[in-house]
């Protein structure tokens, strides 16, 4: 079974921070990594090559650095690494970006599956994957919570707001996983050191033969034209007295909010 | 975009044929041709196991803006029951619409939906385009997306509104995709520039460190995901009239891939669905062990509100996943959260932030959690939670 992960590198979401004079993102001193979600489906695609046999190649677009994203991929098993690095790429919004995976897969030849996480927590879209199903002309299996391949067909188990779904899909698909699924292994000592030394593939758009007006800023219908910090909710009263004078204040204030129920 | 057949390549197979929902695939000479039925859905493209069915995407600075009008809102329903945000979108649809005087259309695919048609129109909707099929019943994500792009392709809307809910989120890029058009998820504000027929999104991004505008000028239509709980549907008035469209379609099962072989409601811990829920008590790591959780249950029922979890307690394996609240949880938008033993992280203020009113129950004076708090108790929640419970039990009764 040849599996491809599509990762993505981003910044540590809880250490960002916005400029209150520019505006600006502050990226200095805030450490990359691996979206976690997209640990989850490299770990459900070494799950499946443990069951089935097969490869897994993980593959992600970005700038040079995104490369310590895919080494962390190896180490965890992954077999091989394809990163997408062109600055024309810049710009591109989560249509460019599933039209230049989507010939990235294409070039890997027969693919059987494609894995990608829930989305990702600096976007927080979740598009990716299902533009990516779309240009492939595949089916797509959203907020996986189980996976299960036999046979060439694929049973998922889809965690929706309050309900459940199982479905089944002839391969080739695209399934975007949940943390839920499974718990990412830790690099084995063996895998680091391989991880280190491998030869990671560096494509450009040219390589892949990409339409110049489905990328970058050209091929993004969407733009953004102001970023700014949220409004900070102000902190309110701290009640820090007795404990029943604090209840008795707090279950007047609750009374007073003539809420459904008491 | 376009839909392009190549005559060349093409075996008579006749799987697009299978696929076509509208009938517009004839057999002529042992290939395929398209008749004037033709939507340029794309349902065809998927369906061609060879190659000769192409999408060709359009470029967006070709689009011809002024030949889309109309603001559309795409109904979410199980089995004909609305569900959450469908009637929100009417009603701040209705508001968007009025300011760039353009109708206000529903779209609803289902399969015997027809009353829910009227209840749309109730809650705002001056036109509801209706497809019904028997492969239409429960959402899936194929046939969705060819009668969607199919009806958006016939009728031109300016702006599509989908809810940001698990479904939505499915379809709405699966579409955008299909038509190579600019969406924007997960959308808190939304106003219109009348001017420039522009719709102007506000989202969150980075787990809620940072808001964006976003505007797309070229690409039709402006599609957005938008999240549920932020806005309000009107009251719904029984005597609005408007017009019901429907479409026919044929969809074969055959050329939908995908089964569902099993629906199955969530494990939860209580009866008050959390997603919708006007108040909601929290419980995280601060309670220790997962008894201390009837401590919650028990205020919750007083307060007639639902369960909610940290990660924390979570992946202690304290509750079900269900109840998690925060970035990697459900993002909740009560009149009232309550969190107990919660330190308030970045990661589950970014479920709950935009809450009402919030109140802290924590021993640690210094959890980030008073920070947005509207009123906070430094205490023992052990103490605290029983006697705000009596309480609050004797007040209602009294």
């Amino acid at each position: 079974m040849k599996s491809v992960v599509c990762i993505k590198q981003v910044p540590e979401t809880t250490e960002v921070r916005v400029d209150p004079q520019t505006n600006a993102l502050i990226r200095e001193g805030v450490k990359s990594i691996v979206n976690p979600v997209d640990e989850n489906a490299i770990e459900a695609a070494l799950q499946l090559r443990e069951a089935h046999g097969g490869t897994v190649t993980v593959i992600t677009m970005g700038p040079p650095q995104a490369e310590e994203a895919l080494r962390q991929a190896l180490a965890m098993g992954a077999d091989e690494a394809v990163l997408l690095t062109d600055p024309a790429s810049r710009g591109s919004d989560t249509l460019a970006t599933s039209y230049t995976l989507a010939q990235m897969v294409r070039r890997l030849g027969e693919v059987d599956l494609v894995l990608c996480g829930k989305q990702a927590i600096d976007g927080d879209t979740g598009q990716v994957g299902p533009g990516l199903a779309e240009r492939l002309g595949v089916p797509q299996i959203t907020f996986a919570i189980s996976l299960e391949v036999n046979d060439g067909r694929l049973r998922a188990r889809r965690v929706l707001d309050d309900f459940f779904e199982v479905v089944e899909v002839k391969l080739p698909a695209v399934v975007t996983v949940v943390k839920q699924i499974n718990e990412p292994r830790h690099p084995s000592m063996r895998n680091v050191l391989r991880a280190k030394r491998a030869e990671i593939t560096r494509w450009t758009l040219a390589d892949l033969e990409a339409d110049p007006t489905q990328t970058g800023f050209d091929g993004s219908p969407t733009q953004v034209i102001r970023v700014w910090p949220p409004e900070r909710r102000a902190g309110g009263k701290i009640l820090d007295g007795p404990v029943e004078e604090a209840v008795e204040e707090l279950a007047r204030a609750l009374k007073d909010m003539n809420l459904a129920a008491g | 975009m376009a839909v392009l057949l190549i005559p060349e390549t093409c075996t008579g197979c006749r799987l697009c044929l299978r696929a076509c929902p509208y009938g517009a695939i004839d057999m002529v000479e042992g290939k395929a041709r398209f008749n004037d039925n033709c939507t340029q859905c794309g349902a065809c493209a998927s369906a061609c196991a060879f190659g000769a069915i192409v999408i060709e995407a359009a470029y967006s600075r070709d689009v011809d803006t002024s030949q889309y009008r109309g603001l559309w809102v795409v109904a979410e329903h199980l089995h004909g029951t609305p569900r959450r945000g469908t009637y929100e979108l009417l009603g701040e649809g209705r508001r968007l619409a009025d300011a760039l005087g353009v109708e206000l259309a529903a779209v609803l695919l289902g399969d015997g939906v027809a009353d829910l048609a009227q209840d749309l129109i109730a809650h705002g909707a001056d036109t509801v385009y209706l497809v019904q099929d028997p492969a239409l019943a429960h959402y899936r994500t194929g046939p969705c997306t060819d009668v969607l792009a199919g009806l958006i392709n016939q009728h031109k809307p300016e702006i599509v509104l989908f809810s940001a809910t698990p479904q939505g989120r499915d379809l709405a890029p699966r579409v955008a995709a299909r038509l190579s058009a600019g969406l924007t998820a997960d959308c808190t504000g939304l106003e219109v520039d009348a001017q420039e027929r522009l719709l102007v999104q506000t989202r969150p991004a980075f787990g809620g460190n940072l808001m964006a505008t976003i505007v797309c000028r070229h690409a039709r239509p402006q599609m957005a995901t938008v999240r549920p709980g932020v806005f309000r549907p009107l009251e719904p008035d029984p005597s609005r009239t408007g017009r019901v469209v429907e479409t026919p379609v044929h969809l074969d099962e055959r050329a939908i891939g995908l089964k569902i072989l099993e629906v199955v409601q969530q494990e939860t811990d209580g009866r008050v669905n959390l997603q919708d829920a006007e108040v909601i008590v929290s419980g995280g790591r601060g309670l220790g062990k997962p008894e201390a959780f009837a401590l919650i249950r028990e205020l919750a029922e007083v307060l007639g509100g639902a369960v909610g979890a940290s990660r924390a307690a979570v992946d202690a394996g304290w509750i079900p996943a269900y109840h998690q609240v925060g970035q990697t949880g459900r993002t909740v938008q009560p009149k009232l959260y309550i969190a107990c033993g919660i330190s308030g992280a970045v990661q589950h203020l970014a479920g709950m932030s935009s809450a009402d009113c919030i109140i802290a129950i924590n021993k640690d004076p210094t959890a980030p959690i008073f920070s947005v708090a509207t009123y906070g108790i430094v205490g023992d929640l052990f103490e605290v939670l029983p006697a705000l419970t009596r309480r609050l039990r004797e007040l209602r009764g009294a």
